[in-house]
């Protein structure tokens, strides 16, 4: 006879200093004199390639040559002028794909300048300065548009709309403005209450009301919605996650990565966040490895992501990876989950099968594998919420809003933008860039409008 | 092994490199740490007549201008001659030259334009022991302001009077350090030549105002809200310095002078420059006021070095090698065709190339090709200027190609020639020899 085993599921196993320690910036802000160094390594390249990879193609060799002159706010003005939220791209950008990977000193010294930080250390100075706004607003249109979702992409499209003059209501479901920035980031990538102090500077410019709390939930909202605004902007995000559909996934102790983060992103305490002693991540992607990594900065024994492809098949960038790899998390390869396996009410172990490639198919390769757990995460990937959607008659595709190039969904005055459309690659930068081109393409249209002769 | 002992107008000294008259030669403690590190000689710090001694701002006397890592490219002082005792400065150099006789030891000297005056202090000079005296006929600040430094410096016939005088009262090898703030270095040099100088030392600090404090508005450094004029020194004056010493070693009335070259020095590759263009010793300051003395052993280390492996026996076999390549612009061959070439494999793909060439010059780098990010030099554009070699990131990644006789230049169609084409024989030049 044994003693019936109890998950090991807890909360304050770390001191206090310690969660505060663990979820500190991951990367250190630059002091002055650092971001001078560095500032200088910047080549001030012709056609310079890292603004060619930004999204939102900000001016890189531009603002790091203002802040190596010791104009920190022109450079923030560079920054902000292409992206209103250069300063949570800056932290949470996967910059080693994107403008890092491209800089040319990447070729000559195996070390690319490093754009994101010297990017934060800009917007932070604007930011701490006396003066942080730098915007001002054209005057007041009579023209209102509605921007549903205060993630990035609503978040954008609602600060050019303004600058524009145009009035803005934005709603959002959540308590907060900021979206993942606020939710879905791990918290030591934007450390500091760094998401709502960067929302309230956009809405500082004025002409946006911010309704929190508001959930587009049926059609006869939506059709209010058109009738009320001259244009409406859908940057709703990905309000799904995807189940594992194997048994067990009900027990206790199996628990959803991204709630996860959220719950852990809004604690006021971390020590009153409950995590377990073995903790299984199963997933690839970004939300593996943020929900990885701070499990184990929570206090948890061994932490260990699973995914059921191989490295170079994850959704997480290799940096990303390392970065887990360096944190102590395991990465494991090529198993995907057949059942989670309980005792008493609550998982113990998840039963894996290795799988490997037959076509293009992944089939079971045959061997199965236990591996015991406190605590399992699953972050198998988000998708488009989109029961509203569809009976709002909405064309979508690959399971998101189908947009054209300038964000134009099938129905008329309706943008979209963010991860809720299809065909990007759900990044914050990216979200901000669609939030940016629709807001220009909805002024273009408003003003047509305005400028053609009264009926 | 090449030799590195000099004798330089009869002042010998186991190596070329002498810290040249300046805060760190200040005082004993100093000269004595120089010497164990290895200096081969020193220029005393300016010595003046006996008196009250000079008295110095106690704020900032120095300057600096530096590259965006902070290495010092430029320095400016506003330091004057030795504020200590001449007794005590005559004291600690007869004992410090006892303990080192194998070194090289020269006094500074900067007294009042009266002949009784440097009559007065040489004889106590002479007592010493040291191996000559350098007349400072250069610093451009504060003294200059009482008729001394520059202001002698400035006047050839100021400078040939005191230097005979000099002459007169002293046994001792005599050079005279020139200032480089005049608009022919020639004329004094001529002038010290005339006076009957034994050598002359080049270039002393230049006129310079390091800059405006943005946010006070007053000019930087200042000491209680002024500030005046420094002399500027570093990397930063080099260039002007290896000119004036080229200028003089080229002069046919000063040829065969010696020139103890001043002015950035701080390696052994800028003591090569001076000596190949004609320096028999070199004298250094601000390298040694940024590293410390110990700078010296690395440039004993790497001049023997370079010595030896273009088997020069010595110092001596290196001085003014370098001086016939030096000429007029008119004797330049403007027949020579040069074309830049990038290598492409160590192309970093910056495109600074491109846009200097684009903006600033002859338009003769690609950006493209196919659509994408290419840079390759247009030689039916280029003209050789070498812009884009020295706007470059990358060390030899762009290079001058020198055409071949008989091969065309494409920017002109013509074959390039190979017989020289002067200026002085061009055909668009009206004055031309037989024209």
């Amino acid at each position: 006879m044994r003693e019936p085993r109890r998950a090991d599921i807890r909360l304050g196993r770390l001191s206090p200093q310690t969660y505060v320690a663990h979820f500190a910036d991951r990367v250190a802000p630059l002091t002055e004199a650092q971001a001078l160094l560095e500032a200088n390594r910047c080549l001030y390249c012709f056609d310079a390639p890292c603004m060619q990879a930004c999204p939102t193609h900000i001016d890189v060799s531009s603002f790091i040559r203002r802040i190596a002159e010791g104009n920190a706010r022109g450079a923030a003005e560079s920054i902000l002028e292409s992206n209103p939220l250069g300063g949570s791209c800056a932290r949470d950008c996967p910059t080693e794909v994107l403008c890092e990977q491209v800089c040319v000193r990447n070729t000559q010294q195996g070390q690319p300048v490093a754009i994101g930080r010297l990017q934060r250390f800009a917007v932070d100075a604007l930011m701490a300065s006396a003066q942080p706004q730098i915007f001002t607003r054209a005057p007041a249109s009579d023209r209102r548009v509605a921007v549903i979702g205060a993630g990035p992409a609503g978040l954008a499209c609602a600060h050019a709309l303004a600058r524009e003059g145009h009035a803005v209501a934005l709603f959002d479901a959540k308590p907060k403005a900021g979206g993942l920035n606020e939710y879905g980031v791990a918290a030591y990538k934007v450390a500091g209450g760094f998401a709502q102090r960067e929302v309230e500077w956009l809405l500082a410019i004025g002409g946006i009301t911010l309704r929190s709390g508001w959930r587009l939930s049926s059609t006869a909202q939506f059709e209010a919605l058109r009738r009320e605004y001259d244009a409406v902007f859908l940057g709703v995000g990905l309000g799904n996650t995807q189940q594992l559909g194997v048994p067990g996934e009900a027990l206790d102790g199996v628990v959803d990565a991204v709630e996860f983060i959220g719950t852990l992103r809004q604690a006021q305490d971390l020590g009153t966040l409950p995590v377990g002693r073995r903790v299984l991540v199963i997933g690839g992607g970004m939300t593996a490895i943020d929900a990885g990594v701070q499990s184990k900065l929570l206090g948890a024994e061994s932490v260990t992501i699973v995914y059921r492809r191989g490295p170079q098949h994850m959704r997480a960038s290799r940096h990303e990876q390392e970065l887990a790899l360096t944190q102590g998390v395991g990465i494991l390869h090529w198993l995907a989950p057949v059942e989670v396996l309980g005792e008493d009410g609550s998982a113990r172990a998840v039963r894996f099968a290795r799988q490997r490639i037959e076509g293009e198919r992944l089939v079971p390769a045959g061997e199965e594998l236990v591996l015991e757990a406190d605590m399992v995460l699953k972050a198998i990937g988000q998708r488009l919420d989109g029961r509203v959607l569809t009976e709002c008659k909405l064309a979508q595709r690959d399971g998101r809003i189908a947009t054209d190039e300038s964000g134009r969904t099938s129905i008329a005055n309706v943008w979209a933008g963010g991860d809720c459309i299809a065909g990007g690659q759900d990044l914050t930068v990216e979200a901000v860039a669609h939030g940016l081109r629709a807001a220009h393409d909805i002024d273009r249209q408003l003003r047509g409008e305005r400028s053609r002769p009264e009926q | 092994m090449a030799r590195l002992d000099i004798d330089f107008c009869g002042i010998r000294s186991p190596n070329p490199f002498w810290l040249a008259s300046a805060p760190p030669t200040d005082k004993a403690y100093n000269v004595e740490r120089a010497f164990e590190a290895g200096w081969g000689g020193v220029v005393w710090k300016t010595l003046a007549e006996a008196g009250p001694p000079v008295v110095n701002v106690s704020g900032p006397r120095y300057g600096a201008l530096l590259a965006a890592d902070r290495s010092l490219i430029g320095f400016n002082n506003i330091e004057l001659i030795t504020d200590r005792e001449l007794e005590t400065n005559l004291a600690e150099i007869a004992a410090v030259k006892r303990r080192w006789p194998d070194r090289a030891v020269v006094v500074s000297i900067m007294v009042p334009c009266r002949e009784e005056s440097w009559k007065a202090i040489l004889p106590r000079v002479e007592d010493t022991g040291c191996d000559g005296i350098e007349l400072n006929f250069g610093c451009p600040h504060g003294m200059s302001e009482r008729g001394m430094g520059s202001a002698v410096g400035q006047v050839p016939e100021y400078i040939q009077m005191v230097t005979a005088w000099c002459k007169r009262y002293t046994r001792l090898p005599v050079i005279v350090k020139l200032t480089p703030n005049v608009t022919d270095i020639r004329f004094p040099a001529r002038a010290a030549k005339a006076g009957g100088a034994d050598a002359v030392s080049l270039i002393n600090t230049v006129n310079s105002v390091m800059g405006v404090d943005p946010d006070t508005l007053r000019m930087s450094p200042e000491v209680g809200g002024k500030g005046t004029h420094g002399g500027y020194c570093g990397p930063a004056v080099r260039p002007i310095a290896l000119h004036m010493v080229t200028e003089i070693a080229r002069d046919r009335e000063t040829a065969g002078l010696p020139i103890s070259g001043i002015g950035g020095i701080g390696s052994w590759r800028d003591a090569l420059e001076f000596i190949a263009l004609g320096a028999g010793s070199v004298q250094v300051c601000t390298a040694a006021m940024v590293f410390g003395f110990k700078i010296v052993q690395e440039m004993i280390s790497g001049l023997a070095a370079y010595l030896d492996a273009k088997g020069l026996a010595s110092v001596e076999a290196l001085r003014g090698r370098a001086l016939p390549s030096v000429t007029e612009w008119r004797y330049l061959d403007l027949n020579r065709v040069s074309k830049a070439v990038i290598n492409q494999d160590l192309c970093i793909q910056c495109g600074r190339c491109h846009i200097a060439c684009e903006d600033t010059a002859h338009q003769a780098i690609t950006a493209q090709r196919d659509g994408r990010r290419h840079f390759e030099v247009k030689e039916e554009e280029c003209v050789g200027c070498n812009l884009c070699v020295n706007v470059c990131p990358v060390p030899g990644c762009i290079t001058l190609r020198e055409l071949a006789p008989g091969e065309i230049d494409r920017r002109t169609g013509q074959a390039v020639s190979g017989t020289a084409l002067e200026w002085i024989q061009h055909p668009n030049n009206p004055l031309r020899s037989g024209a």
